[in-house]
């Protein structure tokens, strides 16, 4: 079989699809779970603090390529049947959920700690002072750096390629195995990354820079 | 075997692992210190009056930061050869992480360079020190100070992403567990060692990068 460049550059962006399903699922449950951290990251319970701290660290200190091994070869040991696409989207949640938690926090903790006296002095619960009063004004500075964050996600989703999921570059490389052309596989493959990215990251700068004229 | 971990493998492959790790510190401190060389000339051409030269730079260091390390390491291995360049593998991971870390690098170091008040530079000259010893000895430390952190971070970053070049065949930490595991079968117990020594490595790099740091550039860095 013949293949043209426009048949590589259709069958890698068909397959660019799977990077962007994987990167929503990540962001969607890495939010979920990273909100979830950071909630127990900022308890008053220094044991809770101190676990969530540790996984953070753990998994910031840690290759996400081998946390995806540790998933795979993992989840069957508790008797999980595993797929590729679900040992991509577990790992990268847990991964992102770390990340996602650690930003959160940096900005919850740069609103004045006034804040929290009022939320309390309205006779707040904790969990409803962060809800209603904490988590609205955070959300704005939150924004940018959240975006940013997208940016490494969509990155990272490559690396699922090894444990054997169907996304973008492990399509390039069967695509270089039929094709004998890796230049313009991977260099297209790139390419496509990049188109993805880079928007991310002007709109990331330019909502960092609207807020730091507000 | 009933209920005893079975740990003889470690005794076997004990020294595999360990050359791995060998390696692993052997690709961050040559890609750290030729990516440093790297992001000085960059941020300075950032930095520079020429148009085209500031474009290029620009281009280069949003492409990178906008694709995934393991797209560059694939087209610098597999794709570079067709325009007659051959790599070995490890010359090809130490260039895929130089080019990355230098990308991130530039950026960093110019955010330091521009913190660095202008009237630094004029009271160098009035001193009549030329221009490179200007920037080495005054501009240059100030800066690092400024930006170490961030610094760290990247490189620390960068160590924990080379685990990806295990998959051309680089003999690192993450390819020795990979070895072991395929002759073991014992995969979560083998990957699991390998994420720990990852954990250790990054806390000991930090320290690392902060004592040089405060040598190089005096207390008060890091």
């Amino acid at each position: 079989m013949e293949f043209t460049f426009w048949d590589i550059l259709r069958n890698l962006l068909l397959a660019a699809r799977w990077t962007i399903v994987l990167s929503i699922a990540g962001f969607i449950c890495g939010g979920a779970g990273g909100l979830l951290l950071m909630a127990l990251r900022i308890a008053r319970s220094p044991a809770i603090r101190t676990s969530a701290r540790l996984y953070i660290e753990l998994f910031q200190g840690t290759p996400l390529l081998l946390q995806l091994f540790l998933v795979f070869f993992g989840l069957p040991l508790i008797g999980l049947n595993v797929r590729p696409w679900l040992a991509a989207g577990v790992g990268l949640t847990l991964s992102a959920s770390a990340y996602l938690a650690e930003i959160w926090r940096g900005c919850v903790e740069a609103l004045p700690a006034g804040q929290w006296d009022a939320a309390a002095a309205l006779g707040l619960h904790r969990r409803y002072q962060l809800q209603l009063v904490i988590l609205p004004q955070a959300l704005r500075i939150a924004v940018p750096p959240t975006v940013g964050f997208l940016v490494q996600l969509v990155k990272s989703t490559a690396l699922t390629s090894i444990i054997g999921f169907d996304e973008l570059l492990r399509t390039g490389n069967v695509i270089t195995n039929a094709t004998f052309a890796p230049f313009t596989v991977y260099g297209v493959v790139a390419l496509v990354y990049f188109a993805v990215c880079f928007p991310l990251t002007l709109l990331a700068r330019r909502l960092e820079l609207r807020l730091s004229r507000a | 075997m009933a209920g005893r971990p079975d740990f003889t493998w470690l005794e076997v492959y004990g020294v595999a692992l360990l050359s791995g790790v060998v390696t692993t510190i052997e690709l961050i401190v040559v890609t750290t210190l030729l990516s440093f060389v790297l992001s000085v000339l960059g941020a300075a051409a950032r930095r520079s009056d020429v148009a085209w030269c500031r474009a290029a730079v620009g281009g280069y260091v949003e492409l990178i930061r906008n694709t995934p390390f393991i797209a560059q390491l694939f087209f610098i291995y597999f794709g570079l050869p067709s325009l007659g360049l051959h790599l070995n593998a490890m010359p090809a991971a130490i260039l895929a992480m130089t080019i990355n870390l230098g990308a991130y690098g530039t950026e960093i170091v110019r955010a330091g360079l521009d913190a660095v008040a202008p009237g630094q530079n004029e009271a160098g000259r009035a001193l009549g020190l030329r221009p490179p010893i200007i920037f080495l000895r005054i501009v240059l430390p100030q800066a690092m100070r400024a930006i170490f952190p961030a610094l760290a971070s990247q490189i620390v970053i960068t160590m924990l992403e080379s685990s990806v070049v295990s998959v051309i065949a680089v003999r690192d930490l993450t390819y020795q567990a990979d070895l072991i595991q395929s002759r073991t079968f014992q995969a979560f117990r083998i990957y699991l060692l390998a994420t720990l020594i990852y954990l250790a490595l990054s806390v000991l790099l930090r320290r690392i990068l902060g004592f040089s740091a405060r040598r190089l550039f005096g207390a008060g860095v890091g």
